[in-house]
This record gives structure tokens, C-alpha cells and sequence, in this order.
């Protein structure tokens, strides 16, 4: 018997994780005693559910408050508002689980294969870590830390006892997968986890997280840059815009049909794979604001090509539209944009 | 003689670092580097040799270095039966600076070694803990930076008195400041790479992670900073001698001797010298031997 | 003859004392006026390295180059300081991945531009200001009188960039050089930036060389692509042909293994292995080790570059084979 397989306890309907409200800011700078601060508004009131086994797409620019997000689903940050259920467990409350219990079922993979494995220490010592604090005995360790390096596709007589600036980034990076999965969790955050790899590197560690995700009965919340990698990977995609959720749905509705003007830029900016129909025009202009001082209304405003007084004044709020949901005033009848169906 | 912090690159080679090097192990490939850095070896063969006689000293068949002779005073270097001369009271210049090396070098280690844990121990927790508990020690620490090191050993020694004890007490205490700085720089450094946020995310307690993750990549670098320490540990306490703040006559000590013989840098100079060059030699090979380990340790270079 | 520059089987090597590192091994091409050439390779496969010798940028004591270089007729190996400093910044210019690092953080950047431009042509310090400002124009950088008195770290990164680009034209250079520009940009900037580049490129009639590891990017701004792998160039086409029939098993591989629009649910192909160490000169074919087509032949000799058709050239042995399936 293996204490620290988490059973799943809700059942497949009842969503993974549950994130509600959640908000942080950074404040910058100035102020000596915290007078007069400018904050960053890094994550606004974001709300998101992962349903077991799916694959949660992030996507969004610098900026957007993508990684932020992971860092406050793993509590790494601690959130300013909000709460956390972990199936059906809320966290950090009186009466749920610990933030040390999420931990055991949620773990990350960084993008920096350098800095996130620790330079004095062996593969096996790095793996062994975790478990090893959690109680596991050493000679059992050991056949985890096995076992861990050919679930990634690393010959552990082999790997076992090198250092990490003895392999290649593609190695570091399943390592840094392998040790995510050490404390077998149920939900693996993989913040920009291929986005330094070179492309041929990059399809090799892509089809080792399909198959791991299959054969471990894993969930995964995807962030990344890269539109095409999200699209491949994720079930349902969600998009953000500096610290806001633009719009979230199937992945099919948001890559086939996008309804946000936002998802709609970030979708035509990608380069076109074919010379002979290049890219005449760039979809929208300028650089995403500073997200120190966001506009007024709707944070996009400032770069979308269809904003009308409405958008300065007010918020828009995500509402579903069709498959997917939507923050946009177009897309709500009666908003008072001109573009909006009448209400 | 300032307290110079050194330029705090320290902690940023640190995983770039280990990539270039090949063959197992990064201490491995420092000591591989170390060895082949001449000046390095042949400075730490001197510090060796001095540290040896030094503790050897009863041993060595010297002549007692607390035996006066009216007769014998200020012999020149080379006279028989004493190679090295004798000072102003007849005494053996050769037993006392090889019996002097004893308590200064005990003098230039032992403050350098208290202000290792206690500066170490609250930099160490000033940059992991941050936040507020970094606020408060490193304000206090400022306090002290703001007096000039020299001025505040003498003060402190002036205050408690001459001594030993007492010198190695306000030499820690001026210790302590210059290395919990560095060592709050430097884990500053390292809390901010993603393996220690794994680390945290793995649901490891904070001293499992201090001790893990941490320790050994902010050690090498305190250490190397605390070796150039004690070269000035060495030179203050000297001073604080010469002032006659620090160890009491007829303690054979280089920085007394040098207080008291320079009364005969008139007679024979060459000889009034002999102590200085005693604490030359040791803090500059201190001195290079340290730039060698931060060198061997940078392996970018 | 019109050739704007010829690089003739460049070699680059790095001396450091623990080892010695074969950056480019034998690179070939040439690019004429008006063309962009796009560089195509993984890190470590020697385009950087290729790029940043056309101004030999490398530490002088710890390089050696052979080979030859030459930018309109001119021998840059052979380039004496004076020459060199002449050749950098005004008849060649470079654009970096990290614009922070071509402005200096201190001055303004209307003044780093206008002091380049009065180094390289001599001009009153008025009319230098005055040409910044239309390069600032020229890059469509919104209100370029008040960007100029900007320091670089009140620009926004794609802002950054398109200055940095300003103060590469800022001396009318015939040949502009590209590492990876657009590389740290956001989707949305990027797009604008390589608009920008392909225009400005019509405009002046600019050799380019554009140094990517992005498929789609060498694809959005290159006439040509060469795809370099540890230090050589494997296949060097047209870009239409090199995205309709690569024939080099790496340049297929790359191309089927980057992720694309329909490719949901499918295996990717990927290509196995690592790239080899650059300490050691390899005797055959350097992806024969990775290569799923590799025959006995690969491992003896290294292949040479061979047209297998109109200006389409490709270093494998296989590559005629692969013409005629």
C-alpha cells in the first residue's frame, strides 16, 4: 500500500480544481511604508475550473499573468482573495486540506531546465527529494527515483548519478518532469515547459507528456506562448489578456471560431507556414499596456480596433456565447456597443 | 584597511557555472581547477608551512622566545646561534615570530570563524526568510557598517580594554556585519532560482530546504569571502597590538613586535621590519588564495 | 558579379583552456542586394556564430576563422581596425535578440542615434538629431520627437526593437544583419517587427540575413533559407521549396516536427537524439547519428553540398535519390 496515491473522491463530474476569484497584486516600488504604492495588477478576479483528466490550455502574452497564475494554484504565491477547492477540499481552510496536502496533488514543471534543478545535486539526489521529505524510506526512494527516470525515457543506470550540466536541455527538462511527477499528483502545471527546447526536442517531450498523461491518469494546465503547442495539446483553452481571462472554451470553438478581438490578433499574429500567402498585415498595433496602470473598462481597449465609449466605461464580464465564454461587449446583447445585438 | 565586499557576482555563475564543466561532480572540477593554478598552490603551501611551524613550535629546538639578554640586543640577521637576529630586549627573533605566527594567526581565524556562523547563521536567514526578518537584520547590520572597521575595533577595544579575549571580540563583532551581508546576498540569489520554488512546491519544511538546496550552493562563496577576511583580521589585530589595544607584552605576537622594535628602525631596520613582512606575507597569500577558489569556483571563466 | 556578400567555406573555432569548440565547419553562401537570406537552425547548430563573423565580433585572442568573407569584394578576415570599424555599423548593421543590450542604459535615444550618426558621416549635431527623428519616423515609432528624449528602459520591448532597428539604418548600411530580433517579443509585436523589417528591406534595398529558429519566421520574411546543423549548411533552397519538398532527413524532420494548425491528436515525428558535441570534428555525415535514412556510406566521409536542382542545394548523400522519389 502506497500512502501517498490521492484517491479520487468526488467522482468524474466534480471539477479537479477550482479556483474562484482569485486576485493578486504586486505592489512596486515607491512608498517607504506602503503609502502611495503603484501595484502590479497581475491577476484580476479570476475564476477557472479543471475537470479531471482534461488538458486546461493558458495562453497570453507577457505580462498577462499567465505564470502568476500558476504560482497562486500552487500557492508558491499566496493570493490576495479568492479560494481554492482541490475535489471538493477547499484549501487552506478550516475545514479542508492543508497547502502542503494541495502540493502532494498538484506539482509544476518550470521552463528553465538550468535553474530549476538544484547544480550540486545528482538526478537521483533531486528526485529523491520530495519523497524523501515526505517520509518515504530511503531504499524505497530509490526504486521511485528508478522508476521515475524510465516513466521519462532516461536509462536510470545511466542518468541516475549525473549532474545536471552533464545533459542536454531535453534531458533537464524530462528530469524536471520526472521529479514533478515524484509525489504522483493528480494535477501537473506545466508553465512554458517546452518553450526553450529546440523544435525537434520539443515534439520528442510533447509526445513523452501525451503519453505520460495516459498512462498516469494525469491532468494538465498547459501555459505557453505558443498558440500551435497549446492547440496541440489542450482540451479546452483559456485566453488572457493582462490579468483578465478574454475568453475560455473547447479548444476547437477558440481556434475555430474566436470571439474576443484579442483571440482574434493573437490567432492571425502567428507567421504563416506558407510563402506564398505571407502575412500582409499586422492584426493590431502597438504593445500590451503596462499592467501596472491597465485602462479603464476593458483592458484591451487601447489596442482593439472596435472599442466604443462603452468599453472605457465599463467592464465587460465573461459570459458564455455559443460553445465558449466571452469578455466582450460586442458579444453581450444590450451592452450599448454598437456592434452588440440589441437587447 | 577597508572591509571590501566583494562584487556580488558571487551567486550568479552558480548554475550557468556548472554547465561548462566536465567530469563528475562540481567540487571535483574546482579542485581540478585548483590545481592547476600555481599561484594558488604555492600560496596555500606558504599558509600551510607557517600554520605547521606555528603549531610545531615547542618542537622545532627553537631558543625560548621569552628569554631576555641585555647582551644579545638588536644582533643583525645572520649572527650565530641567531639566524634571524634578536630584538630589543636579546630575545630570538626567529622563536618569536615562528611562536608569534601562533596567536596571530589564532587572532586573524578565530574572529573570522565566529563571524562565519553568527554572520552566516543570520544572512543565511535574513535572505531565505526576506520580508520583514530581512528588514530588521539587515538594518541593524547597516548600523554597524556605518563606522569605518578600523575605528570601530579600536573603539570596541578601547571600551572593554586590552587583551586577547577582548580583541577577539570586537574583531567578531566587526566581522560579523561584512559576512551577513554577503551571505544574505547570496541566498538572496539562490531563493530566486526556480529549483528552490520546486522545492517548495514538493511541500519540503523551510529547513529541509535550507539545508538541501540551499547550503551548498551559498557555502562555497561565504567561504571564499570569510578567507579574504582573515588577512585583515590578521592586519587589524596586528594593529590593534601596535596600539597597545590588543595581546600584552611579552607575548610574542607580529603586530606587538612591531610596536615595540620600532624603536630600533634607526639600528637596524632590516630587522624592525621582520614582523611586517611576517604579516605581509600571510594576508597577501590569504589574499590570493581566496581570489584562486573564487576563481577555481567560477566556472565560466 | 553582383553578389553583395560571399562567405566561402567559413570555419569558426573557439579556443578556451579546457577545450576547443567547432563552431562553423566550411559555410558557404552568397546573398545579393535586395535579398533575405534566412538562417534556419537549432542552438548550437552555428548560425549566431556564422552571423556575428560577417563583423567578426568574436573575441579576437580565443577565434579562428578561415574561409573568406567577403562584403562587396572587400576581405573581412583580412580587415584591419580601421576598416573594420568602418565596416561595422556603416555598411553593415545588426540587430539583436535583446535590444537592451545595443543601447546603453544611461543616455537617451535620441542621443545614441544621433551620436552613431554623427561618428559614421561627420554631420552637425543638429542635422544628426534631425535624422534620428525621421528614423524614428521611418520605424513608426509614435510621436519620435518625444521617443527621442526616451531612455530605453521608458520604451516597451517591441518599442525597443524598432528603435534598435532605427539606430542599425541609422547609416544607410547595404547589408543588415538579424539575430534573432523578434525572438523575446510577444506574438502581436513580432509580427509587426518582421512587417517592419520585409518594408524597410523593399525600401532600402537591403541584403538581409535573418538568423531564426522559427519555421514559420524564416518562412513570413526570407527569399532563401539555408538550415544549418553543427556548423554546416545541410540544404540551402528557395523558400517555397524548402516548404514544399525539404529533401535533407533534418531539415523533413524539422519541418514535421514543429507543431501546426491540424496536428490535434496525432503522434509528432521526432527527431531522436541530441545534436553532437562540437569538440569533435566528426569524420561522416554530423546527423548521421539521428538520421533514420543512414547508410553505411553516411559514417565514412562527410557529404558534400550538391545542387539537386534550380538553386536548391543539399548536403546528403541521399539527395539525389531524393529528387527522383
Amino acid at each position: 500500500m502506497d500512502t501517498m496515491i490521492p484517491v479520487d473522491r468526488g467522482g468524474p463530474a466534480q471539477p479537479l480544481l477550482l479556483a474562484s476569484g482569485l486576485r493578486k497584486h504586486f505592489p512596486v516600488g515607491g512608498g517607504l511604508l506602503g503609502r502611495g504604492r503603484k501595484v502590479v495588477r497581475a491577476v484580476d478576479d479570476l475564476t477557472l475550473s479543471v475537470a479531471k483528466g482534461e488538458t486546461l490550455g493558458v495562453v497570453g502574452e507577457s505580462g498577462c499573468g499567465k505564470s502568476t497564475v500558476a504560482r497562486l494554484l500552487i500557492r508558491l504565491i499566496k493570493p490576495d482573495r479568492g479560494t481554492m477547492v482541490l475535489d471538493g477540499d477547499p484549501v487552506d481552510e478550516p475545514h479542508g486540506i492543508t497547502v502542503n496536502e494541495l502540493r502532494r496533488q498538484v506539482q509544476m514543471v518550470f521552463q528553465d531546465s538550468y535553474a530549476s534543478l538544484n547544480p550540486r545535486l545528482t538526478i537521483a539526489e533531486t528526485l529523491a527529494f520530495a519523497p524523501k521529505a515526505h517520509g518515504l524510506p530511503a531504499a524505497q526512494a530509490r526504486e521511485r527515483v528508478r522508476d521515475l527516470l524510465s516513466k521519462v525515457g532516461l536509462d536510470p543506470n545511466n542518468y541516475a548519478e549525473r549532474y545536471p550540466h552533464e545533459l542536454s536541455g531535453g534531458q533537464r527538462q524530462r528530469v524536471n518532469i520526472a521529479r514533478a511527477l515524484a509525489l504522483r499528483p493528480r494535477l501537473v502545471i506545466l508553465d512554458e515547459a517546452v518553450s526553450a527546447l529546440d523544435k525537434s526536442v520539443e515534439a520528442q517531450v510533447l509526445n513523452m507528456l501525451v503519453d505520460l498523461k495516459s498512462e498516469l491518469g494525469l491532468t494538465y494546465l498547459f501555459i505557453s506562448h505558443d498558440l500551435n503547442v497549446v492547440q496541440y495539446l489542450s482540451d479546452r483553452v483559456l485566453v488572457m489578456y493582462l490579468g483578465k481571462i478574454v475568453e475560455l472554451g473547447p479548444v476547437e470553438a477558440i481556434y475555430g471560431n474566436p470571439q474576443h478581438p484579442y483571440t482574434r490578433a493573437l490567432l492571425s499574429a502567428r507567421p504563416s507556414m506558407d510563402p506564398r500567402k505571407r502575412t500582409k498585415e499586422a492584426p493590431i498595433q502597438g504593445d500590451p499596456p503596462n499592467p501596472i496602470d491597465p485602462p479603464s473598462g476593458c483592458r484591451f481597449r487601447t489596442r482593439c480596433p472596435f472599442a466604443e465609449e462603452v468599453c472605457a466605461k465599463l467592464e465587460p464580464a465573461l459570459a458564455e456565447t455559443g460553445r465558449q465564454a466571452v469578455a466582450c461587449h460586442m458579444s453581450v446583447a444590450g451592452s450599448g456597443h454598437s456592434k452588440a445585438v440589441a437587447a | 584597511m577597508a572591509i571590501q565586499t566583494p562584487s556580488l557576482e558571487l551567486g550568479a555563475p552558480l548554475v550557468q557555472a556548472t554547465a561548462a564543466a566536465a567530469g563528475r561532480g562540481y567540487w571535483k572540477s574546482v579542485a581540478r581547477r585548483l590545481r592547476r593554478d600555481p599561484v594558488t598552490v604555492i600560496c596555500a603551501a606558504v599558509l600551510l608551512l607557517l600554520v605547521a611551524s606555528a603549531l610545531a613550535a615547542p618542537w622545532l629546538g627553537l631558543a625560548d622566545p621569552y628569554k631576555t639578554s641585555m647582551l644579545r640586543r638588536l644582533y643583525p640577521l645572520g649572527s650565530p646561534n641567531h639566524i634571524l637576529g634578536t630584538d630589543e630586549l636579546g630575545r630570538d627573533m626567529l622563536a618569536r615570530l615562528i611562536y608569534g605566527g601562533r596567536l596571530s594567526l589564532f587572532m586573524g581565524v578565530t574572529p573570522v570563524v565566529c563571524a562565519l556562523l553568527i554572520g552566516g547563521l543570520l544572512g543565511i536567514t535574513a535572505g531565505f526568510v526576506g520580508g520583514r526578518t530581512n528588514m530588521a537584520i539587515m538594518r541593524v547590520m547597516d548600523v554597524f557598517y556605518a563606522f569605518p572597521s578600523v575605528l570601530l575595533a579600536i573603539s570596541l577595544s578601547g571600551a572593554m580594554g586590552a587583551g586577547t579575549e577582548n580583541t577577539l571580540l570586537s574583531l567578531t563583532l566587526v566581522f560579523i556585519p561584512p559576512v551577513c551581508r554577503v551571505s544574505e546576498s547570496v541566498t538572496t540569489q539562490v531563493r530566486g532560482f526556480d529549483f528552490v520554488d520546486a522545492a517548495r512546491a514538493s511541500g519540503a519544511s523551510a529547513l529541509t530546504i535550507v539545508r538541501v538546496h540551499v547550503l551548498g550552493n551559498v557555502l562555497g562563496p561565504i567561504l571564499v569571502y570569510a578567507t579574504s577576511l582573515i588577512s585583515v583580521a590578521i592586519i587589524l589585530a596586528a594593529g590593534l597590538s601596535f596600539l597597545g589595544l590588543g595581546v600584552k607584552p611579552p607575548e610574542p605576537e607580529w603586530g606587538l613586535m612591531l610596536n615595540t622594535l620600532r624603536q630600533a628602525i634607526y639600528v637596524n631596520p632590516v630587522l624592525a621590519a621582520l614582523p611586517g613582512v611576517m604579516i605581509f606575507i600571510t594576508s597577501i597569500c590569504f589574499n590570493m588564495m581566496s581570489d584562486g577558489l573564487r576563481a577555481a569556483m567560477d566556472v565560466k571563466a | 558579379m553582383s553578389d553583395l556578400l560571399q562567405v566561402r567555406d567559413l570555419h569558426v573555432t573557439f579556443k578556451t583552456p579546457d577545450r576547443t569548440v567547432h563552431a562553423v565547419n566550411g559555410v558557404s553562401f552568397d546573398l545579393k542586394r535586395g535579398e533575405t537570406l534566412g538562417i534556419l537552425g537549432e542552438s548550437g547548430s552555428g548560425k549566431s556564430v556564422t552571423l556575428r563573423s560577417i563583423l567578426r565580433l568574436h573575441p579576437e585572442h580565443r577565434t579562428r576563422w578561415s574561409g573568406s568573407i567577403r562584403m562587396e569584394g572587400d576581405e573581412v578576415l583580412d580587415m584591419g581596425s580601421r576598416a573594420l570599424g568602418d565596416l561595422r555599423g556603416r555598411r553593415v548593421a545588426m540587430i539583436f535578440q535583446e535590444p537592451a543590450t545595443a543601447f546603453d542604459p544611461v543616455f537617451t535615444v535620441g542621443h545614441q542615434i544621433a551620436e552613431t550618426i554623427r561618428r559614421h558621416t561627420g554631420k552637425s549635431e543638429s542635422d544628426a538629431w534631425k535624422r534620428a527623428k525621421e528614423l524614428l519616423e521611418l520605424v513608426r515609432i509614435p510621436s519620435p520627437a518625444q521617443r527621442l528624449k526616451a531612455y530605453p528602459f521608458e520604451m516597451s520591448g517591441g518599442m525597443r526593437q524598432r528603435a534598435m532597428i532605427a539606430l542599425a539604418l541609422s547609416c544607410n548600411p547595404s547589408l543588415l544583419l538579424a539575430d534573432e530580433p523578434t525572438t523575446a517579443l510577444d506574438a502581436t509585436v513580432q509580427i509587426q517587427v518582421l512587417l517592419l523589417i520585409r518594408e524597410l528591406q523593399r525600401e532600402f534595398d537591403l541584403g538581409v540575413i535573418f538568423v531564426t529558429h522559427d519555421i514559420g519566421v524564416a518562412v513570413e520574411v526570407s527569399d532563401r533559407i539555408g538550415v544549418m546543423y553543427a556548423g554546416k549548411i545541410v540544404e540551402l533552397a528557395p523558400v517555397e521549396k524548402m516548404v514544399d519538398a525539404p529533401q535533407h532527413p533534418y531539415s523533413r524532420g524539422l519541418l514535421a516536427s514543429t507543431v501546426h494548425d491540424g496536428m490535434r491528436g496525432q503522434r509528432l515525428e521526432a527527431i531522436p537524439g541530441a545534436p553532437p558535441d562540437l569538440a569533435e570534428v566528426p569524420t561522416g555525415c554530423s546527423f548521421a547519428p539521428r538520421c533514420k535514412f543512414v547508410r553505411p556510406d553516411c559514417t565514412t566521409a562527410p557529404p558534400n553540398l550538391r545542387a539537386t536542382g534550380d538553386s536548391h542545394l543539399v548536403r546528403c548523400v541521399l539527395a539525389e535519390t531524393a529528387v527522383a522519389a
